[in-house]
């Protein structure tokens, strides 16, 4: 079991969020959006130039940058 | 009638907040803004079991914090208006992340109605919710709805009218934040009981949260009526703050929000929500989103996309604009037989017809737009452009989200800058937003391209097809790199964060879309017939006043009986004859009138860009409408009236101009690109921005650089080629 960093994971690998490293307007935006501890993602797309990336969170799809990614460890599943 | 109760429609964006909006209200409904900011104010109102029912339907949040103008505004309005009811519109189909915002509305306690709204969509994924449970475990009511068919919206307003009748003021929930949390909580209490003022307005306990939180407003709030309290208030949040991020490496919004979403969970398990199929079961609009945001097709479907809503405008909508343009042609045939000769009827036709003509021939096209961009944005399109497009945008210190008002503005020559300067409303971000309608205005609109269409023509004319594209790639060019320097500058700041939803695909309803669009174009419509009518005839005005006087009037009197006289037998050059002379006098009118001397005057400047006073005239003209340049110069170099659609006598004119030449014609092909947006989109900017400032900066600062670029252009042309 890896912890990597949102930004490292492939389409379509999942995992659970281990930890978000971030605070101010950026932290809260991304929690409020589901991104927490916890939380089970996929990743489903990358955008033609390979930012920003698009990722199923609970019922819905999210989308974020790159170095916004890199705030957000995740525990990848097996 | 008049309502006996107001509700306020509430919930996250995407949630089919003003689906149930339109449904509920229908036509019934204004917008306005919120005083002071851009954000929209919709109101409506319905009956109800024979009460009248004013819905107001807040800006779509995904939380209560004070970060964005919306948040508060929807807060603000929560707490000092104090709706009767909120209506929470929860989307079924994501149930957690919705309940996010619910349980701040939970903690403020305000009376609440939760509309559990899709749940067909729900049920086609595999959900079910068990919407009695739900509301028995949050302790308010829930009622399910499908808001694009209306079904449940009657049991709903049921409910809201249950609700606003027990007179029960509901009590906040209290939410246990973790163990350190609740006992500077508890710890914090008579502190804040002592804050009367502010405990009159907020819940004592809430304040306390917003104060861990680190919340704006409250914290200002505090510091402005208890100065002394509300410093130690602080204090003690700083205290835990360092506890949590020594002993846990978390912020205390971090634990808060973590437990909210802990509650969240406590309710959504053991029974409220089963799901039939396993987690991941790959939905229609994940299908969808393989192709049309796939690495290669998703940029070729996009430009297809975009290619289609242009034609579908420009060419759907000539047909209403030719019948637009013959009724005004009407109207002024009209004014023309009815009212006598005189200075009454010219500003009549020239000023006020021709003026607000030229406006109201824009509203098809702009109808058109917004009912193509509303049925991208209502699909769910719109945020899968931005999407793709971020990357780039974000390079030149935009948001993704900027790409279609770039577009619209003239991004593929043809759009126009008014509804693009609109559109910058989709984004969320103010200083992005800000930048992104300063900068449109420098794409190549629809009305840019009939001068530039001449322009090319008469001096480029090899290469014509080349040099149009050259000036759509340079306009972006210039303008994302303008972008990029006011975000440097004066618009400095963080970039938005880009963590966005994209909403699942769904058909776009037809009543929403007729609303969205007619707003939007009664909005453009109000301004034309108020601001541009005033300022098309000031232009009128400034070029055919002061009139000749009396002695040059009568000299070309006399030279016109002359001419009648000595060529009586010859007809065809009696015409000739009297042509000549008009266009003499026209000439020298115009010389003479306010229009011509400014003209003349700011030759002294406009000379270093190889520009003449009669192209300053048009250039004058050009700021009440870029149209206009075209039809300007053709007075102004003594043609008569000249149409915009058919300038070939003009360019055959002015490439033999001796004052003309490739060079010039390249500096004032610079300066029309670039300078001051044409009025209507000046207002809009103002509109939009929510101040004149932004929208004098515009005009000086579009001026200016493109009076620079000119500049260079002429100066360094001349220096290669003229010698």
């Amino acid at each position: 079991m890896a912890i990597i960093n949102l930004r490292k994971m492939g389409i379509n690998q999942s995992g659970t969020i281990v930890a978000v490293k971030v605070g101010g307007e950026l932290g809260r935006r991304i929690r409020e959006m589901g991104l927490i501890p916890g939380m089970e993602i996929t990743v489903k797309q990358r955008a033609p130039l390979n930012d920003p990336v698009a990722l199923r969170i609970m019922g819905g799809t999210l989308t974020l940058r790159n170095n916004e990614a890199d705030y957000i460890e995740v525990e990848i599943s097996p | 009638m008049e309502p006996v109760l107001t509700i306020a429609l509430a919930g996250n964006p995407n949630a089919g907040k003003t689906t149930l909006f339109n449904h509920l209200t229908g036509a019934r409904q204004h917008v306005g803004n919120y005083p002071g900011i851009t954000v929209e104010q919709k109101e409506g109102c319905c009956l109800h079991q024979g009460k009248g029912v004013r819905v107001v339907d807040l800006p779509g949040t995904y939380s209560l914090t004070a970060y964005s103008v919306e948040e508060l505004v929807a807060r603000d309005f929560l707490i000092n208006q104090r709706p009767d009811v909120v209506v929470d519109v929860v989307d079924a189909s994501n149930l957690e992340r919705n309940l996010y915002l619910s349980c701040q509305f939970l903690e403020l306690g305000v009376p609440l109605v939760i509309a559990l709204n899709m749940i067909d969509v729900a049920e086609k994924r595999g959900v079910t919710i068990d919407a009695s449970a739900l509301s028995v475990r949050l302790g308010v009511p829930v009622v399910p709805i499908i808001a694009r068919s209306g079904k449940g919206v009657d049991q709903l307003l049921d409910a809201v009218l249950t609700v606003a009748t027990t007179n029960l003021q509901p009590q906040p929930v209290f939410l246990s934040y973790g163990a350190d949390l609740n006992q500077a909580l508890d710890d914090m209490m008579p502190d804040l009981a002592a804050c009367v003022e502010l405990t009159a307005v907020y819940p004592q306990r809430w304040l306390g949260v917003k104060l861990l939180e680190n919340d704006e407003q409250i914290v200002g709030k505090t510091l402005e009526t208890y100065p002394e309290v509300g410093r130690r208030l602080i204090a003690r949040g700083e205290t835990i703050g360092q506890h949590l991020q020594q002993t846990l490496g978390v912020y205390p919004e971090a634990v808060i929000a973590d437990h909210r979403y802990g509650y969240i969970k406590s309710i959504t398990h053991q029974g409220v929500v089963t799901r039939k199929f396993v987690a991941d079961r790959l939905y229609t609009s994940d299908k969808i989103d393989k192709v049309v945001t796939h690495r290669l097709l998703g940029p070729l479907i996009m430009a297809g996309v975009l290619f289609c809503l242009y034609t579908f405008t420009f060419s759907y909508s000539s047909v209403p604009v030719e019948w637009l343009a013959r009724l005004f042609a009407l109207i002024s045939k009209g004014v023309d037989l009815l009212l006598p000769d005189g200075p009454f009827k010219s500003m009549v036709i020239s000023g006020v017809v021709d003026g607000v003509g030229g406006v109201f021939g824009f509203v098809p096209i702009i109808m058109f737009m917004f009912f193509g961009i509303a049925v991208l944005e209502d699909s769910g399109y719109l945020a899968r452009v931005a999407f793709m497009m971020d990357r780039i945008f974000h390079f030149f210190g935009l948001h993704g989200s900027s790409v279609m008002p770039f577009i619209i503005s003239g991004g593929i020559a043809g759009g126009c800058a008014v509804p693009g300067v609109m559109a910058s409303r989709t984004l969320r971000s103010p200083k992005e937003r800000m930048a992104t309608l300063l900068t449109v205005p420098f794409m190549n609109c629809g009305a840019k391209l009939p001068i530039l269409t001449l322009l090319i023509g008469a001096f480029f004319s090899a290469h014509q097809a080349r040099y149009m594209f050259l000036s759509t790639l340079a306009a972006w060019f210039i303008a994302l790199c303008i972008a990029k320097i006011l975000r440097l500058t004066v618009l400095r700041g963080a970039s938005t964060p880009f963590v966005m939803e994209l909403p699942p695909y769904r058909f776009p309803t037809l009543k929403g879309l007729v609303i969205h669009t007619w707003e939007r174009t009664w909005q453009y419509m109000k301004k034309a017939g108020t601001v541009i009518l005033g300022i098309s005839i000031l232009v009128w005005a400034m070029m055919t006043y002061p009139q000749l006087p009396e002695t040059r009037a009568s000299h070309y009197e006399s030279l016109r009986q002359e001419a009648l006289r000595t060529m009586a037998e010859d007809e065809a050059g009696q015409t000739a004859a009297l042509a000549r002379i008009k266009t003499e006098e026209a000439q020298e009118r115009l010389r003479h009138s306010l229009g011509g001397r400014i003209g003349i005057a700011m030759e002294k400047v406009s000379q270093y860009a190889g520009i003449d006073w009669r192209t300053n005239i048009a250039l004058i003209g050009g700021f009440a409408a870029k149209e206009v340049i075209v039809s300007t110069l053709g007075t102004a170099y003594s043609l008569g009236q000249v149409d915009p659609k058919e300038a070939t006598s003009l360019k055959e004119r002015l490439s033999k101009d001796p004052d003309w030449n490739p060079v010039v014609a390249l500096a004032v092909l610079a300066f029309i690109m670039f300078y001051s947006p044409c009025f209507v989109t000046v207002i809009c900017i103002a509109k939009e921005s929510g101040s004149w400032k932004w929208a004098a900066f515009s005009i000086l600062f579009n001026t200016l650089f493109a009076f620079t670029l000119a500049v260079a252009i002429y100066q360094i042309g001349a220096l290669l080629y003229l010698r």
